[in-house]
């Protein structure tokens, strides 16, 4: 047996990934001929064959990545399943038969896997294995397989991988109470192994989503993320964007959304309590004199999320801040962002409640040291002055602020001033 | 001094451009021709490296149909790219055994070439770790993907001089979601020809050759 291994590619490369077997078991190779493909840093290699024989064994599956020098497949010196024990003064003589089957089994039939027998002891002839590949061992290691136990198919009555996959199958069916006689079973085949239906599909992750990630764990473990929930009546901006929706839609040919106003309200708030526009960097405090707002955008078809950044929003009205949001969401998809449009940010806003959500707990975009979370506008029956009962449209706005730099009462202050822009919204959009 | 013949080919769609670079892998292997760098444009096409996943092309297939765009699977590493008219494309058939046994030495020479070439226009072109290619200010100007049989090279790099970027919208490409650019969109007014020549003398310097150039028909009598 030759091992085939994942060569080495160069100084710096550590692993490549086996992309294609140009060959099945079973078939012959030639030394020289391309035997398989990898891929490292994009660079697809062809891999000759380290010697002619037969490719016995694929150890390593299309699509893994694995080290260098891992053994990925072992090629056998001769035609047949598995490479023969070496019988020079035999090379004419017939397989030698399967060894008896042990006597007070009633029907062993060709069966050559049986689950182990109840009563009597194994013949002698099967105590010593014989000789064993390494993968059989490793097999027999992690299953807790005595290989005694097993019938080899392989030449020689040799285990092969076939044979202990084959056991292991049997050894997860109850044994039947009483051996049904299997009708004309005399020349059955040697039983396949069983194949299991994929449980899980692997995918590598794209470059995105390795990103994403990173970020995320990242602001986790940088920030002491705690959220807060203000509650917001939206009824006067709701009414306001009923009012001019339609001719909004018109005149500038994108639709009317809440989040501009709570854009509008955010860069208000923003200005009045500066430290939440902050960022942190070592010990000091970074107090940035521009608000750039980050909105959170999700890419089509739950593929990722961009966060482009609206510049300096607080000198925009809300038709500058739709149509800033509406540009660079629309681009966003489009995947045309430049590097720094998705940079620079102060504070974000993710709009989840577009989604139904009502109030969630998003997570800081660093090194910004708050968000706020809009949920989606709903119309509540509340208690208002006076006692009594009416519908109003609400809105739940979940800050998550980092507690390290910005104290609970002052991210609540914040909240009151967002809310009280929005619920006291004075002025025509157009 | 080791040598390389540069050939231009001009004007040639991908398929026969990779009929002429197969060929020439042969008669590298069995050691017939020397070195070569193949440099040619390709009409609109987009090709699928063996590690392509379809989703990242993101038109339907009678969409670019109708654009005249082709789509080629092709045996390189990498995942879905775009070359179309504009793109000074080329082909290293080169021998690594007589350089260096190494893939990413030879990744990053192709990298050090393109961005010694467009060094000349006044550009700085940058790696990003794990991102073959050059990049200038974050965006994408050339790409890069290999293949490699008994460590003999085909397939290459593609330059974006004056590509029409739009293009690109149709693919995402090789998977990520990052701009593309190209030397005009850069603010270059660089010619095809000043730029071949400039990747012609930073490709003979990375690699230590002596080029020499050899016409299209010294192909076809071979």
């Amino acid at each position: 047996m030759t091992d085939v291994v994942m060569p080495q590619m160069g100084e710096s490369i550590v692993e490549g990934t086996l992309t294609k077997w140009l060959k099945k078991v079973g078939d012959r190779v030639e030394r020289d001929e391309p035997l398989f493909e990898i891929s490292t840093d994009k660079v697809d290699s062809e891999i000759p064959a380290p010697s002619a024989g037969v490719l016995a064994e694929i150890l390593v599956a299309e699509g893994t990545t694995v080290g260098i020098n891992t053994i990925v497949g072992r090629i056998g010196d001769s035609a047949g399943a598995a490479a023969p024990a070496p019988a020079p003064a035999k090379a004419a003589a017939p397989p030698p038969p399967p060894p008896p089957p042990p006597p007070p089994q009633p029907a062993p039939i060709a069966t050559p896997v049986q689950p182990p027998p109840p009563g009597p002891p194994a013949p002698p002839a099967q105590e010593d294995p014989g000789p064993l590949s390494p993968l059989v061992r490793r097999m027999a290691r992690e299953h807790g397989i005595d290989l005694a136990k097993i019938t080899g198919t392989g030449a020689g009555g040799r285990i092969t991988k076939q044979d202990v996959e084959a056991h292991l199958a049997t050894r997860t069916v109850p044994a039947p109470a009483a051996a049904p006689p299997p009708p004309a079973a005399v020349s059955a085949p040697p039983p396949l192994p069983r194949v299991e239906p994929a449980r899980a599909r692997v995918e590598p992750m794209s470059t995105m989503r390795k990103k994403i990630a990173e970020h995320m764990i990242f602001s986790k473990r940088t920030s002491a993320h705690v959220t807060t929930v203000h509650k917001a009546d939206m009824t006067k901006v709701a009414k306001l964007r009923e009012k001019s929706k339609a001719e909004f839609q018109a005149r500038y040919g994108f639709g009317l959304t809440f989040l501009p106003f709570v854009a509008r309200a955010a860069a208000e708030a923003l200005r009045a309590y500066p430290v939440v526009n902050a960022s942190i960097d070592g010990d000091n405090v970074i107090y940035h004199n521009e608000v750039n707002l980050g909105i959170a955008v999700a890419l089509d078809g739950g593929n990722g999320l961009i966060v482009p950044v609206i510049r300096r929003a607080d000198e925009m009205n809300v038709v500058g801040l739709q149509r800033s949001i509406a540009d660079l969401a629309g681009r966003a998809r489009g995947k045309q962002l430049k590097p720094d449009e998705v940079s620079g940010g102060t504070f974000s806003i993710t709009n989840f409640g577009s989604f139904g959500s009502i109030f969630a707990t998003p997570v800081i975009n660093q090194p910004q040291v708050a968000i706020l979370g809009v949920g989606a506008v709903e119309k509540t029956p509340v208690v208002v002055e006076g006692d009594a009962i009416a519908i109003r449209s609400i809105a739940y706005l979940a800050l998550t602020f980092d507690h390290r730099l910005i104290d609970g009462a002052m991210a609540d202050q914040f909240c009151q001033k967002v809310k009280s822009v929005l619920e006291n919204w004075s002025g025509e959009v157009l | 001094m080791r040598k390389c013949e540069l050939r231009d080919l001009g004007w040639m769609p991908w398929r026969d451009a990779f009929a002429v670079q197969r060929s020439l892998v042969d008669q590298r292997k069995q050691g017939l021709i020397p070195d070569q760098l193949l440099i040619v444009e390709h009409p609109h096409v987009i090709t699928l490296g063996r590690n392509a996943c379809e989703s990242n092309v993101l038109a339907a297939p009678e969409v670019l149909e109708r654009m005249g765009v082709a789509v080629e699977p092709a045996d390189r590493g990498g995942d879905v790219t775009y070359h179309g008219p504009g793109q000074v494309v080329g082909y290293p058939i080169l021998d690594l055994k007589e350089w260096k046994r190494d893939v990413g030495a030879y990744v990053r020479g192709l990298e050090q070439a393109l961005i010694d070439a467009i060094a000349r226009f006044g550009f700085a072109g940058e790696r990003i770790a794990g991102m073959t290619g050059v990049w200038v200010r974050g965006s994408k100007v050339a790409a890069i993907g290999v293949h490699l049989s008994r460590w003999v090279t085909s397939h290459g790099f593609a330059l974006n001089v004056d590509t029409d970027l739009s293009y690109f919208r149709y693919i995402v490409p090789c998977g990520l979601s990052r701009p593309v650019t190209s030397l005009r969109d850069l603010g270059s007014a660089a010619g095809r020809e000043q730029v071949i020549q400039a990747l012609k003398d930073a490709f003979a310097r990375v690699f230590d050759y002596e080029i020499l150039e050899c016409d299209r028909s010294s192909l076809e009598t071979r």
